[in-house]
């Protein structure tokens, strides 16, 4: 589904789109250097699946908000794989991004952390291990050995990286615990894979998983929470660091203000979010141990 | 079994008919329906290979990259809820790896990730054997004991085979649709035999009526000559028509064998009759002859006396009386041959005319003759005046008699004679015995003049009959005309 943004989105985007190519290709050819000037003063955010991005109408308001509210042009610019936005973001073809902690720290040289979403409350999140509602035999982790296993994103914390280490601490080795995994590439498709049968056990992000509770409570109670991880920071708001500090101030005072608008509170609300923080990079701190675990930091 | 072949035909042709329509309507059924399932089958098996092969293609890059999600999301997109079952739903989509391993399917509960076909029953074990040997795609598989029915194609890349796309199809899908065709034309066999059995049966009966009736009527010919069919009964010209006619023939041969025996027996009665007669005539007239001329002789003698002559007159009488009777049962055809003219006829309604009025009798009198004919006219008077008389007093007080004479359909041979009166019918016995002597059917007749009547018609070689027609009693005779040689009673 997600393959096919461009055509789902409404007609004048689409034409924005082309307009914004066009200038794309004008701007290149008068010799303009700068990636991030290339599209003059239009902001292009990148969104992962690091929420529940298949929501387009929500996005739209968002980014229509978002542009009324710093008074300028927004690309909203989504890819299916955290992996992707990452590229996207080191080839400084975005100016801001909502991405998984775990991307942030591996991007941590190239982006500085802009603010951080508040789920009740508080800048936290963690991973759940699901199965099967019906499935009564699968009470832990370590019942799930030699079974199919759906992780959602080699680049996701709570759908990768945690359930992977908490694995390592019962004494596993990850690579072969299960008899095989695969990747759903989006936290809500993890959910989908565990309800379908088609893996006995599932690794989500528990913002993701409560908030499809209330979203698609037929899909979502058709699993069950087995294991519930230590708390994490929850996924950042970041920007590059080639953005220029006012853009970089205006669009954090932008989104710590959302709360204070009726329109962004009604945003924040679909969003199943409370508002942002500023938040510090020290809220990762718990990833980057993980991290250092595998050898990745 | 045989009382079923010794069923009458009244029943036989309907039943049989029946039994043939219903079985033609049965076996036509099941052969249409035997083509509608083969029909099913085969839309199922080509809807099956286009949604296979845009499968495959599809879901061949997923089995390259090791990518489960993708191909769980391709190979669950062409199945439906429960809501859309149609023969050609698919039940269920499998890739299989190259080691016959489910890499994916659409329906991960009963047909796992990484399960081995014989982890899934027999009819996977049947469908990997045939997927090791197979040449021909796409394979079809329909395993016994089943109720599925299975396609599978391979997934290529680059002449490579990466593994197999199964598609499962449920039979008990397609089975209600198929039942529903059953029905269908369950009900229109049932509305065609509701027409066609009553219309048969109807068809039949009929058909058979003039059969069983010819039966019975032939099974009664020993008894009696049975009458013959009604012209109605059955008017068509094919062979069962020509059968009732050749039928009718053997009825009309059969009535007119047995008339004609009646008629011989009468005849030959009436010429024993006639013999006895004549021979005891003769025997009676010679005396008689001689005692009437002693009487005679005697009555000259003059010294009689007067009490012996009363004695001889009363003698002489009787035996005139005796010599008249004799003569009247001996018939006398011998006399000189005169041709009938029409005055004869004119003496004769004269002589009749007294009786006729005293009786007040309306007497109709159609006599078509040329001034001549070659009959005997004294033979021919005796004839009418005996018939004429004859009916005169049977017919009622005020009754009708009516003669007619002439030739019959112009005919130059015969003459024909008619006499009816409208007295009392003549019951069979009366018939049976009517020309003989003294069998007179009136109070005070002495029964000989039909007698004579006979003798002289059956002497000049015509024929007499009477019969009851209309509430009537009819005489008719007749005569063969020209000249021949008249005979006389006695032999």
């Amino acid at each position: 589904m997600t393959q096919s943004i461009p055509n789902l989105l409404p007609n004048r985007n689409r034409r924005r789109w082309l307009i914004n190519s066009v200038c794309l290709t004008a701007a290149g050819l008068i010799g303009l250097t700068h990636k991030a000037r290339a599209t003059g003063n239009k902001l292009r955010v990148g969104m992962t699946p690091a929420f529940l991005h298949n929501e387009y109408s929500l996005l739209d308001e968002w980014r229509e908000f978002m542009a009324a509210s710093l008074q300028r042009p927004v690309e909203f610019i989504q890819r299916d794989s955290y992996r992707e936005t990452m590229d996207l973001l080191r080839l400084e073809k975005l100016d801001f991004a909502w991405i998984c902690d775990y991307p942030y720290l591996h991007l941590k040289q190239e982006v500085r952390l802009l603010a951080v979403p508040l789920y009740q409350e508080r800048p936290y999140y963690r991973s759940y291990l699901i199965v099967r509602k019906d499935n009564t035999q699968f009470k832990s982790m370590a019942d799930l050995s030699g079974s199919v296993f759906a992780y959602a994103d080699p680049y996701s914390n709570t759908g990768y990286l945690a359930p992977r280490y908490h694995i390592r601490n019962l004494g596993h080795d990850p690579a072969t615990f299960f008899r095989k995994t695969f990747f759903t590439w989006s936290h809500r498709k993890v959910v989908e894979a565990v309800a379908s049968g088609l893996a006995q056990g599932g690794a989500v992000d528990s913002y993701i998983r409560d908030t499809l509770v209330h979203v698609e409570p037929e899909l979502a109670l058709r699993t069950r929470v087995v294991w519930r991880s230590p708390e994490y920071g929850f996924p950042p708001f970041v920007s590059h660091r080639s953005v220029s500090i006012a853009d970089y101030q205006q669009m954090q005072k932008h989104l710590l203000d959302m709360s204070a608008s009726e329109k962004g509170r009604s945003l924040l609300a679909r969003l199943n979010l409370d508002g942002f923080t500023l938040g510090s990079p020290q809220l990762y701190d718990g990833v980057a141990s993980m991290m250092r675990v595998f050898g990745e930091a | 079994m045989r009382w079923l072949f010794n069923l009458s035909f009244r029943r036989k042709i309907p039943l049989w008919t029946s039994f043939l329509i219903s079985f033609s309507i049965f076996v036509v059924g099941a052969a249409l329906m035997t083509r509608a399932y083969e029909d099913m089958k085969s839309a199922v098996v080509i809807s099956a290979e286009n949604l296979g092969h845009t499968l495959a293609n599809t879901v061949a890059p997923t089995l390259l990259h090791d990518d489960v999600w993708r191909a769980f999301e391709i190979v669950r997109s062409p199945i439906r809820g429960e809501s859309a079952q149609t023969p050609v739903q698919v039940d269920a989509v499998v890739v299989l790896a190259r080691d016959h391993q489910v890499f994916v399917s659409s329906d991960p509960d009963t047909l796992p990730m990484l399960a081995e076909p014989a982890a899934l029953g027999s009819d996977w074990l049947q469908l990997s054997a045939r997927l090791g040997a197979a040449t021909k795609w796409p394979l079809v598989l329909e395993p016994d004991n089943s109720n599925y029915l299975y396609l599978a194609l391979p997934i290529t890349d680059k002449d490579a085979k990466l593994g197999y796309l199964v598609l499962r199809y449920a039979k008990s899908v397609f089975h209600p649709w198929f039942i529903d065709t059953i029905w269908q034309a369950l009900w229109i066999g049932l509305l065609v035999l509701a027409v066609l059995i009553p219309i048969n049966w109807y068809w039949g009966s009929r058909m058979a009526k003039p059969l069983v009736d010819l039966a019975q009527r032939m099974g009664a010919m020993l008894e009696t000559v049975p009458e013959p069919l009604p012209p109605d009964l059955y008017p068509y010209r094919d062979e069962l028509g020509q059968l009732f006619q050749a039928y009718d023939r053997l009825v009309l041969a059969l009535r007119d064998k047995a008339a004609l025996e009646n008629e011989m027996v009468k005849s030959e009665r009436l010429a024993a009759i006639g013999q006895l007669t004549a021979g005891i005539a003769h025997e009676i007239n010679n005396p008689l002859a001689g005692l009437i001329t002693v009487v005679d002789t005697l009555k000259l003698q003059r010294d009689l006396a007067p009490r012996a002559l009363r004695n001889l007159e009363l003698i002489d009488r009787g035996l005139t009386q005796i010599r008249d009777t004799v003569a009247a049962l001996l018939v006398q055809t011998r006399v000189q041959v005169r041709p009938l003219n029409q005055h004869d006829l004119e003496d004769i309604h004269t002589l009749i005319q007294p009786l006729v009025s005293k009786r007040r009798i309306r007497l109709d009198w159609s006599a078509a003759m040329p001034a001549e004919l070659p009959a005997p006219a004294s033979l021919v008077r005796q004839i009418l005046i005996n018939l004429l008389l004859n009916a005169v007093q049977a017919a009622a007080e005020g009754g009708h008699v009516s003669l007619w004479l002439g030739r019959k359909d112009g005919s130059e041979s015969f003459l024909s004679i008619v006499v009816r009166n409208d007295g009392a019918l003549l019951s069979d016995e009366q018939l049976a015995h009517l020309f003989e002597p003294f069998a007179s059917t009136r109070v005070g007749g002495h029964g000989l003049g039909l007698w004579v009547t006979y003798q002289i018609v059956t002497q000049l070689e015509g024929r007499i009959s009477a019969r009851n027609i209309d509430d009537q009693v009819e005489f008719v005779v007749s005569l063969p005309l020209g000249e021949k040689p008249c005979s006389t009673a006695s032999p």
